[in-house]
């Protein structure tokens, strides 16, 4: 061993390229996708470019292109894929939102009614906001794993808001499900932020307490089971998802959750017992559930028999299941389906509204997007080096796949229909700005990661003492 | 982490693709089914974004669609909607199609196979689909005159070409407005439907195929070929025609309509005895015939077989298990007979066609978007009712009514018509049904037509020959216009 031996990796990481270029490539071929989709959404329905099209578009480009700047400048190591991957499915988000607009102001000419404010621009809006959140992320969190030290206080953050709904007063009830809060003229949906917060309470947690969560104490069946007192923080998850199954009337939530635990505890442990045991402990809660509340039962059987009642209670999923048959293998063509015939097209159904016009292909590349993204999140947790970077970028990963599988589930009576919104898509504020916030967390890990260690930069006066 | 990572992955990537296979069985296998799931207006928007093809008559459209503004960008009109209803039906949102446009709907809305090549050339040539035509077998005038001699009455009209069994006037009176039930508007499609549902003359109804009715003395006409047919009657043989007929097994007797005896001596020939419409001669001759020989004979005519034209008429019935007295009333078309129009113009066809009964049809050519001819129509037998030379006598019988007999309200200067006119009791307190049964010109054949005016058609005096005459020959007129 001689001083002149560096680590073997040191020069490997020197050479990280920082693949910005890529970054600029893809976002370009995303905004052109997207754009294109939004000029034809226009020619089908109305016959000529909607006199708002040129500005959301421009509006939507630039805010895209500052954030891949500010990127350059905040995390220029970060992972180049991702950010490319969420804006693209949040400019098709806006594409198919400001189709349905033109339905509604069509509806609205129609029925001799005054016509709507498009929620295009209002999501455009937060859109912005979103991007300006995920900036902020990236100025003031420099390091991810300075966020360690809110743990408990993410915790409490992550109960709060979920619970919120259930305060009196404050939580409101939308198609059945107390996801929201509404506070002035505002509604919010606390749960996509608790997300966050939560799997940076996970991500803390799980660091701190794998090694004593990872013991063994019995083997059952071949299956290791551990200690009773480490069942502590899976019980108190089980309980809260429950909770949230009972009193919010969402299944979708309460699986989030709890499938986000149940995997970040198996990540961090490695121990297939915490999957086996989650799922025995998931399944029998909603058994449980379903003997004892009417409620859940009701969504259950909607789920199991849509087709006894399709006009009343069964109409939401069966108007879904009706849009994604219409659109069969290459959909109707963007602007030339029903797809408002679909209740809450925009938000809950955005998917079948896809579904229905650009088909069963279109929907599979735009599944390829999200897999996309949650594999560059798997990567990223894989390339990190310290524990808690790695469990947030994969709890970050694995909330956002629960999130689209529910979703995509729910829409196509896979799973039982729930409130959750699709990632990046559906029309919403909570949403947007949530999944931004997770993208930011994400760049940010990775470059934390792909970032050179500073000492073994090129320093000019080292340089020069070599020289001499 | 890294190893758990990627096991997640794995279980990750298993959730993707129960997503993937669920999303192939809706959009894909089980795709059709959710398509032809009766509560999915996805059909109907799709429908109301074609161009429908028109229903044509002659060479005019009936109904045809026409481009509007709003979401469902055709809209189906009807250009003399009362008046050729019976044969178009109507195309409603809200309660579907019924006539031609149901039984035609594939052709119209363009989605039947025969139009593949054209969709195929129309999705790469970036236009719309549109549908096939449907010309129907109608004539314009004929229509008109029927539908008019019907105004204000309750009845129905049907006139066929005997030697094809093209039908040539379909009517019904009261009629309905189809345009009223195709509009865009499903608060006044309800609102129409149901005022229609409520009022007591049944407009929806479709009169000349549905509605079967006891056929009264036009019934002799299927008694007189029976007898023809038997061998053991000539037009001159002559029959018993008592002024009353005591009915066996009963104490019950049967009247003529006048009172009178039908020929001196309680006698008179067949002739005759068709031309007064003598009742106790035919209920005579159907007790001698029996009910198996009236019924076969009426079969022969299209009794108890239910035509699709391609519109689906009601079958009309001669009753089984008949005592003698029941026998007698049944020849004169009372006790369970019943016909509807299309049924006695039939029997009037197969007479004026020599004996050869046609299927009745009402779609003369299937048309392609660019009026190219699909398919036209073949017409067919479907049974040989009579013999050439019995029909022959039983035309010139016919003709024999109309010049000197019951039937004299639709003789035509020039033509030689022939006709047999129809009282019936249906029950004991409503009023009696006039019927007419027309064929015309003797030599050449070119229409049939019957006319039922329902309870007397509101008229206070019930007779087919006061009544429902006028309309048969204001329809031959028209034809043969």
């Amino acid at each position: 061993m001689t001083i002149t031996a560096a680590p073997p990796t040191a020069p490997a990481r020197y050479r990280q390229p920082k693949r910005r270029g890529a970054e600029l490539g893809l976002l370009v071929l995303g905004f052109v996708v997207a754009a294109i989709g939004y000029v034809q959404v226009d020619f089908a329905v109305l016959g000529e470019l909607d006199t708002t099209t040129v500005r959301v578009l421009g509006v939507a480009g630039v805010m895209v292109l500052v954030v891949h700047l500010l990127v350059r400048v905040f995390a220029p190591y970060a992972d180049p894929i991702v950010l490319p991957v969420a804006a693209t499915l949040n400019l098709l988000g806006l594409t198919m939102i400001h189709r349905l607009d033109l339905a509604d102001a069509r509806r609205a000419a129609q029925s001799g009614g005054a016509v709507p404010s498009p929620d295009v621009s209002s999501q455009l809006t937060w859109t912005g906001l979103g991007l300006l959140l995920a900036v902020l992320v990236l100025l003031v969190v420099r390091d991810h794993r300075r966020l360690q030290r809110f743990t408990y206080t993410s915790l409490l953050a992550g109960i709060v808001l979920l619970l919120l709904p259930l305060v009196p007063g404050l939580g409101y009830g939308v198609r059945g499900a107390t996801l929201w809060i509404r506070l002035g003229g505002y509604t919010f949906q606390p749960g996509e932020l608790a997300k966050i917060v939560l799997t940076v309470f996970f991500a803390g947690y799980l660091s701190m307490k794998r090694d004593s969560l990872a013991l063994v104490r019995s083997k059952v069946l071949g299956l290791e089971l551990p200690r009773g007192r480490d069942l502590g923080p899976l019980l108190v998850a089980w309980v809260v998802s429950l909770a949230i199954l009972v009193f919010e009337t969402d299944l979708g939530t309460s699986l989030l959750f709890f499938g986000l635990a149940v995997c970040l505890l198996y990540v961090a442990t490695q121990r297939r017992s915490w999957l086996v045991l989650g799922t025995v402990l998931f399944l029998s809660g909603a058994a449980l559930a379903y003997a004892a509340f009417g409620h859940v039962r009701l969504r259950f059987d909607l789920w199991l028999h849509p087709f006894d009642d399709p006009s009343g209670a069964g109409y939401q999923i069966v108007q879904s299941l009706y849009g994604l048959a219409s659109g069969g293998l290459f959909g109707s063509g963007l602007g030339q389906g029903y797809p408002q015939l679909v209740p809450f097209a925009k938000s809950d159904f955005i998917v079948a509204a896809f579904g229905e016009e650009i088909g069963l292909a279109g929907l599979f590349a735009m599944l390829m997007l999200y897999a996309i993204l949650v594999q560059r999140g798997f990567r990223i947790a894989v390339a990190c080096r310290d524990p808690f970077g790695s469990l947030l970028a994969a709890g970050l990963a694995i909330v956002t796949a629960l999130q689209v599988f529910i979703v995509v589930g729910g829409v196509t009576r896979l799973i039982p229909l729930t409130g959750l919104t699709t990632p990046f898509l559906s029309q919403g504020g909570s949403s947007l700005v949530a999944n931004w916030i997770a993208v930011a967390l994400l760049l940010r890990v990775s470059d934390n990661t792909r970032r050179p260690d500073p000492s073994l930069l090129p320093d000019d006066a080292r340089t020069q003492v070599v020289r001499l | 982490m890294i190893r758990s990572l990627r096991r997640l992955a794995a279980v990750l990537l298993v959730l993707v693709l129960a997503i993937i296979a669920n999303l192939t069985w809706v959009q894909f296998v089980d795709a059709d089914d959710l398509r032809s799931q009766p509560g999915n207006t996805r059909n109907l928007l799709r429908e109301y974004s074609r161009e429908r093809g028109p229903i044509l008559v002659g060479g005019a459209a009936v109904a045809k669609s026409i481009p509007t503004s709003d979401q469902l960008k055709f809209l189906r009109t009807y250009s003399a909607g009362p008046r050729y209803a019976p044969a178009t039906g109507f195309y409603s949102l809200v309660y579907g199609a019924t006539g031609l446009e149901r039984t035609e709907n594939s052709i119209l809305s363009g989605s039947d196979d025969r139009f593949f090549v054209d969709r195929l050339e129309q999705l790469f040539a970036g236009r719309s689909v549109q549908g096939g035509a449907v010309r129907t077998t109608l004539n314009a005038k004929a229509q008109k005159a029927a539908f008019d001699g019907l105004a204000g009455r309750t009845g129905a009209v049907v006139a066929i070409d005997p030697a094809t069994g093209a039908i040539l006037a379909l009517a019904s009176s009261p009629s309905f407005d189809p345009n009223q039930l195709s509009s865009h508007n499903s608060t006044k499609i309800r609102k129409a439907y149901a005022a229609y549902e409520a009022d007591p003359d049944k407009p929806l109804t479709n009169r000349p195929l549905t509605m079967a009715l006891p056929p009264g003395s036009t019934f002799k006409l299927v008694t007189a070929a029976a007898a023809l047919e038997s061998g053991r009657y000539q037009p001159d043989t002559m029959v018993p025609g008592p002024a009353e007929l005591k009915l066996p097994q009963t104490t019950h007797a049967l009247k003529n309509w006048t009172g009178q005896r039908c020929g001196p001596d309680d006698e008179t020939t067949l002739t005759n005895a068709l031309a007064i419409s003598c009742n106790t001669a035919f209920a005579s001759i159907g007790m001698d015939l029996g009910a198996d020989a009236l019924r076969a004979q009426a079969e022969k005519f299209g009794f108890d077989n239910g035509f699709q034209i391609p519109l689906r008429a009601a079958t009309s019935r001669f009753p089984a298990e008949l005592d003698a007295p029941q026998t007698a009333m049944a020849a004169i078309g009372q006790y369970d007979v019943a016909a509807t129009a299309l049924q006695m113009a039939m029997v009037g066809a197969g007479i004026a066609n020599g004996g050869t009964v046609m299927n009745p049809y009402l779609v003369s050519q299937v048309l392609g978007p660019d009026l190219s001819v699909l398919e036209q129509a073949e017409p067919s037998p479907y049974q040989q009712a009579m013999t050439p030379a019995n029909a022959a006598a039983l035309m010139s019988m016919m003709e024999t009514t109309v010049t000197q007999g019951t039937a004299t309200s639709v003789q035509i200067p020039g033509v030689r018509v022939g006709g047999k006119t129809g009282t019936a009791q249906s029950g004991t307190d409503a009023k009696a049904h006039a019927w007419f049964v027309a064929v015309a010109p003797i030599q050449t054949s070119q229409v049939a037509v019957a006319v039922v005016l329902q309870n007397g058609g509101g008229a206070p005096e019930v007779s087919g020959n006061a009544l429902a005459g006028p309309i048969a020959r204001a329809v031959i007129e028209a034809v043969l216009s």
